[in-house]
């Protein structure tokens, strides 16, 4: 629960980063089988402080990312409950065919724990951003893919991870996430959306730190166009909760969808392939980076310029709606 | 066993893992023939495993790293009584969990490998979960020489060492084919014993076609406190079979049904020798 995040700088929330650090310190006081796994990684994964409390339970590798995973793997073989932490970029691009054969396929069941992932590296360029892991790991059977987008839904992630017989990947970025409500008391399990407003215009299904733009669009909608629409966090890329999308897209309203992913493989791609299959035909968008040599600047910026924004998003609506 | 009996169970194993890469038309007949007396002694002499104990926590794991040698892994297995022989008639069939890798839909297979450079990567992290858990058990695996050109072996070496796992063993079937032609032509290891010296491995060489020799030298292990152990397994690819031996086709070739007599001859004779020798050392004393 929310209890357990302590505040920081007086702040009610802080980087989804830094709950996995916290949740992952807090389970491991209780059990001595998590253990993390990081590559020269754990000044990144906010874990340095998890690393001199308990010791015994992180393993250092250095900047190798494909042994990182291997012993990972070997670890999770003998039950210990392993998080295995490295910038998504590398993770999930280098690791690959360690993701896929040593973990996926051989099930040990690694959390693979992609830290500032997406374009949460900002101005450091193409090499540190990951816009394809949700693309590469859809394609491989046997891992759940996951980006939550709150400090709630990073908690509650770390905590089924913790427990999951099965691989799990879950991705982070590094910048502050406000709370994308108040009461959460309907949950967070893998696989199953959360609805986090409702309305009856325009369905915006967004993941991850793409999330807040859409509820913050939202916001905008209803107070400036008084255009009521429907929020999903989409947190579980895969499974995808189609039951959900089947629901929200009943009423015929066009569907946005928003990631910091590459409009190739993601969740648009995941939604649009569903709906098609389905005979289901509503106005349909996707909010994504697209294929071309990535723009440079802050996160904040770049996602900004391909209008995974408030403001970007608030457009999108108005264009689809034709308003 | 006497070596006698380790070495008519590595002529047995030979032509089991012959007939089941005849019977299914596919095999890597050349690296299961140089590894075969590595596997037979860790199974029959040294690992702590068994179908009773293969859910133990606490029982030995051997991760063969050079996956596509799998009829040898097989064969061992069914003989340890993991699996009924039979099975093997279904290998590469459509459903079969019998395929061209080790995969844990068979039992006694500890993880699915086949891409080269994985299993010594795992075996570092199930040897390390060991070490935490103060067991003793220990880790092998099984690398290709060819294998050791991906770089994840090296990665995995150097944490090896850095952790002191003295409970990993890796042992090197050097062959010294793969592919395409002899590893020193493709991408030359050599000198492999000073490399893995150098990342902080206590290294032994061994006649890897020695029962006698693989058996000693593994009962040694660990070869010294606080470093890894690699032995590298000089061994003959094709070993066994006149025609094969040292032929680089027969990496994956299939025997034809004349190639394949041959074959069983030839090891029928092999085990004929090692009877005749076995009545006169008893007729002598």
């Amino acid at each position: 629960m929310t209890q357990h995040i302590p505040a920081v700088n007086g702040k009610a929330y802080k980087a989804n980063l830094e709950v996995f650090a916290a949740t992952l310190e807090r389970l491991a006081a209780s059990d001595k089988q998590i253990i993390a796994v990081t590559s020269d990684s754990r000044g990144s994964g906010k874990l340095a402080p998890y690393g001199k409390k308990y010791p015994k339970q992180i393993v250092e590798v250095g900047i190798a990312e494909q042994n990182l995973v291997g012993v990972a793997a070997g670890l999770a073989s003998t039950g210990k409950k392993v998080f295995a932490v490295s910038p998504a970029c590398f993770l999930t691009a280098r690791a690959l065919e360690q993701i896929k054969a040593d973990v996926a396929y051989s099930n040990n069941p690694v959390n693979v724990i992609g830290i500032s992932a997406g374009v949460s590296y900002g101005a450091l360029g193409s090499t540190h951003h990951s816009l394809h892991d949700y693309a590469a790991l859809r394609a491989i059977n046997n891992i759940i893919v996951v980006a939550p987008a709150d400090n709630y839904e990073t908690e509650k992630a770390i905590e089924l991870a913790a427990e999951s017989p099965y691989p799990v990947y879950l991705r982070f970025g590094k910048k502050a996430m406000d709370f994308l409500k108040e009461d959460n008391s309907d949950g967070f399990e893998f696989g199953k959306g959360r609805i986090i407003a409702q309305g009856k215009d325009i369905t915006f299904i967004a993941t991850g730190e793409a999330v807040l733009p859409a509820v913050k669009a939202a916001k905008k909608l209803a107070s400036e166009k008084n255009i009521n629409a429907t929020v999903i966090s989409m947190h579980t890329i895969k499974p995808l909760d189609t039951d959900l999308i089947k629901r929200v897209a009943a009423n015929g309203a066009p569907i946005i969808t928003a990631e910091e992913h590459s409009v190739y493989g993601g969740l648009g791609e995941a939604c649009a392939s569903y709906l098609l299959q389905n005979g289901i035909h509503n106005p349909f968008k996707i909010v994504a980076i697209p294929d071309e040599y990535t723009v440079t600047g802050s996160q904040v910026e770049i996602m900004d310029h391909y209008g995974i924004s408030e403001e970007g998003l608030f457009n999108e609506a108005l264009k689809i709606l034709g308003a | 066993m006497t070596n006698e009996q380790l070495k008519l169970k590595s002529i047995e194993y030979r032509q089991k893992l012959l007939t089941c890469i005849f019977n299914c038309k596919a095999g890597h007949t050349g690296g299961s023939l140089s590894s075969v007396d590595i596997l037979n002694v860790l199974y029959n002499e040294i690992l702590n495993v068994s179908p009773e104990t293969f859910s133990s926590p606490i029982r030995d794991r051997y991760i063969q790293s050079k996956g596509h040698c799998v009829e040898v892994l097989f064969v061992v297995l069914a003989d340890m009584g993991f699996f009924p022989e039979s099975d093997l008639l279904t290998m590469n069939q459509y459903q079969s969990h019998y395929i061209g890798h080790p995969t844990r839909k068979v039992k006694g297979v500890e993880q699915n490998t086949g891409a080269l450079g994985h299993g010594l990567p795992i075996c570092v992290g199930t040897a390390i979960a060991a070490k935490l858990d103060d067991q003793d058990y220990k880790v092998f695996t099984l690398l290709g020489d060819g294998e050791i050109a991906e770089g994840a072996n090296w990665e995995a070496a150097m944490a090896a060492s850095h952790y002191k796992l003295d409970n990993l063993c890796a042992i090197i079937d050097n062959n010294k084919l793969q592919i395409t032609s002899t590893n020193r032509e493709v991408m030359n290891s050599d000198p492999l014993d000073a490399k893995f010296e150098s990342f902080g491995w206590a290294v032994r060489e061994v006649d890897g076609n020695d029962v006698g020799a693989l058996k000693v030298l593994m009962q040694s292990l660990p070869f010294e406190k606080d470093k890894p152990s690699l032995i590298i397994a000089h061994t003959k690819k094709g070993k066994g079979i006149s025609f094969m031996e040292d032929v680089l086709k027969w990496h994956h070739g299939v025997p034809s049904a004349a190639e394949y007599e041959q074959a069983m001859a030839e090891l029928e004779a092999a085990k004929a020798v090692i009877l005749e020798e076995q009545v006169a050392s008893l007729v002598n004393e």
